[in-house]
């Protein structure tokens, strides 16, 4: 509201007159226009302070992550400022949702640099969090156009070949968080690393606050965690690996580190999202250039993707991840330990891996996204997950994923191989009897105690695992129907 | 030791029957079906042998015909290792949809892990098959099965 409404006034000021002219009236909410095929389009979640008006805020939203200061500026009119303005165009109300909105606004892709996530971010969700007549905002959703999705480099190698890398094909990989996470000598977590992969994991791998510290520097573990993989590989004729830290507190150091990795031999690195988007960057085109597998941990992301009314949903993350380019990322279990409504997650492995994807407001997902034939990237489920619930991660979250079973394998009573066996066993179990034509979702636990007949390790998996499950309501689930967390 | 390549290999070794509804899977998918095998099964081995042309045009109900081939490679070559490899060629994946070992040696000597020591403790390992370095290809796995080249013959039935 302009001080002008304020003061009942109610006189008539001209949009280049000095003073605050409201949002709206500047020109950045224009409900008639119809979004180009290649702006960049967002779903915005406002809830506006009482007594704002939700289209003055959406408004505003469009004017403060694009070209507007609080008050008029002349030095606008130097230039095509319509071209630049940022334009609300729909604002709906949450339905069974007072006082929330979700907003639709076009931005028009000149505002932005190419190949550039941190200019993107800086510009869309840079000022406006903190805007005052706002009591919360949450990005949903973003439509990438093509023409920007081309700028970016994608994965270093995605989904078909990470596969004829590894040379598996037909099942999800599997692998373990080596625990505990901190704490290990070199030589014990390369043995933990040695266990897990001759058992039958594809993949072993740091986690994400294991980088340098007083008991174990990153050279030692490097060193001891090939040793690990190699004779693993020896063992069982297979391709396995795994995922060295990269992350450090420079980019000098991620890059010695991910130099060594190479050198020594590893087909994966891995980075957390704490390093920042374009350190990210950087390591995906390192990756590119040196043959080598990029895994990402979201550490940190719950901190600003949980809460339904204030922060970036994880969807918007997973396009920013897929765009600057890794292989993998975690994106939640449905099952395990960790947050995750069933619909919203499979939105966030769609977004990953498919194509080509349709707007479904049930899995939170506002706009058709076209990725131009960008490689996916795979998935990776993690936290709390086990070997009686095979059935339960092939439904719900496909083919095309990496499960990760740190506990399911390390805790296993029989030992770690055994804990690896395991689940190597339950997913080659459930993957056959799918393929069989069986109804292996409601039949899934029948077929494990079947394929436990000839697998101590398994049965003993189920036994002591057979009670565990995580059922907590999700904080963040589509607006359109409420869905339990796991079946 | 035993070779865990493909997509079953901590499943018993599968029946006939068992193979017939996997290759139904892959052709109700579209997919097509390659029949390859090796003695040289060194896990970066991409390049295994093709028994003949991947059949590419089968219908839903040819998995006989299929069967035929995973027969004759089998027979052929009894005494390594054979896969059955379902190729999807849609747009987006263009690679692979399926693998599995449907027959392998009856003794499997494994690998040798060679160490090289280098600078500053960093090692380079060298994985090879105690099979292949005892014998030329054709002859790396004991039993005798008469035929030891590395024929690349199409289905001979």
């Amino acid at each position: 509201m302009s001080t002008a409404e304020k003061d009942g006034q109610k006189k008539t000021k001209s949009r280049w007159d000095s003073g605050v002219t409201p949002y709206a009236e500047m020109g950045y909410w224009d409900p008639d226009y119809e979004p180009k095929d290649t702006d960049v389009l967002c779903a915005f979640r406002i809830t506006p302070q009482e007594g704002v008006d939700a289209i003055e805020a959406a408004a505003a939203v469009a004017g403060e992550s694009s070209t507007a200061t609080w008050t008029v500026v002349w030095t606008d009119r130097l230039t095509s400022y319509e071209h630049y303005q940022a334009k609300a165009y729909s604002v709906e109300e949450v339905p069974g949702t007072p006082g929330q909105y979700i907003a639709l606004i076009a931005y028009d892709i000149d505002l932005f640099e190419e190949g550039s996530i941190a200019n993107l971010t800086s510009s869309i969700i840079g000022n406006v969090f903190g805007f005052k007549p706002l009591k919360a905002l949450r990005l949903e959703d973003m439509r990438v156009p093509v023409a920007y999705v081309k700028t970016f480099p994608g994965p270093p190698h995605g989904i078909t070949m990470e596969r004829e890398y590894l040379d598996k094909f037909g099942r999800p990989l599997i692998g373990a968080t080596t625990k505990p996470k901190l704490g290990l000598s070199a030589k014990n977590y390369g043995r933990v690393v040695y266990e897990a992969l001759r058992g039958g994991l594809d993949f072993t791998k740091d986690d994400e606050n294991i980088n340098s510290q007083p008991f174990m520097r990153w050279r030692d573990r490097y060193i001891h965690s090939m040793e690990a993989v190699q004779r693993a590989q020896a063992a069982t004729g297979e391709v396995k690996g795994h995922y060295l830290n990269v992350t450090a507190g420079t980019m000098e150091e991620m890059y010695e580190r991910a130099e060594f990795a190479k050198e020594v031999g590893s087909v994966i690195v891995m980075q957390d999202l704490t390093v920042g988007y374009t350190a990210m960057t950087s390591m995906s085109k390192w990756c590119r250039a040196n043959g080598m597998l990029l895994h990402l941990h979201r550490a940190g992301h719950g901190t600003y993707t949980r809460q339904k009314t204030h922060g970036v949903s994880f969807r918007v993350i997973a396009k920013w991840c897929r765009l600057l380019g890794v292989d993998h990322v975690h994106a939640g279990t449905v099952v395990g330990k960790l947050e995750g409504d069933p619909a919203m997650i499979m939105g966030y492995y769609k977004i990953l891996r498919d194509n080509y994807i349709e707007k479904d407001l049930q899995q939170g997902i506002y706009f058709d996204q076209d990725w131009a034939s960008m490689p996916g990237v795979m998935p990776v489920a993690s936290g709390g997950i086990h070997a009686g619930q095979m059935h339960q991660l092939l439904h719900y979250l496909g083919e095309d994923s990496i499960l990760q079973f740190g506990g399911g394998t390390i805790g296993h009573p029989m030992g770690i191989a055994a804990g690896a066996s395991a689940n190597r066993t339950a997913v080659e179990a459930i993957i056959q009897a799918r393929n069989e034509g069986r109804d292996y979702y409601s039949e899934g636990p029948d077929i494990l105690v079947e394929a436990a007949k000839g697998c101590p390790e398994l049965n003993a998996a189920l036994e002591v695992w057979k009670d565990i499950t995580f059922d907590y309501t999700s904080t963040d689930t589509a607006d359109v129907e409420v869905t339990p967390t796991s079946a | 030791m035993r070779l865990t390549q493909g997509q079953f290999s901590f499943l018993p070794d599968l029946t006939d029957e068992q193979i017939e509804a996997q290759i139904s899977y892959a052709l109700s998918h579209g997919w097509s079906i390659m029949v390859e095998y090796t003695d040289d099964p060194h896990p970066r081995n991409g390049l295994w042998e093709m028994w003949s042309p991947p059949m590419f045009d089968l219908s839903e109900d040819e998995v006989d015909v299929a069967m035929r081939d995973v027969r004759a490679c089998c027979e052929a070559h009894s005494d390594i290792y054979v896969k059955v490899v379902a190729y999807d060629r849609s747009l987006g994946r263009q690679t692979s949809a399926m693998s599995f070992i449907v027959n392998r040696p009856e003794v499997e000597p494994g690998f040798k892990l060679e160490r090289q020591e280098t600078h500053d403790r960093v090692i380079r390992y060298t994985l090879t098959s105690y099979a292949v370095d005892k014998q030329p290809r054709g002859s790396r796995y004991a039993a005798a099965s008469g035929n030891g080249s590395a024929t690349n013959g199409t289905a001979a039935d």
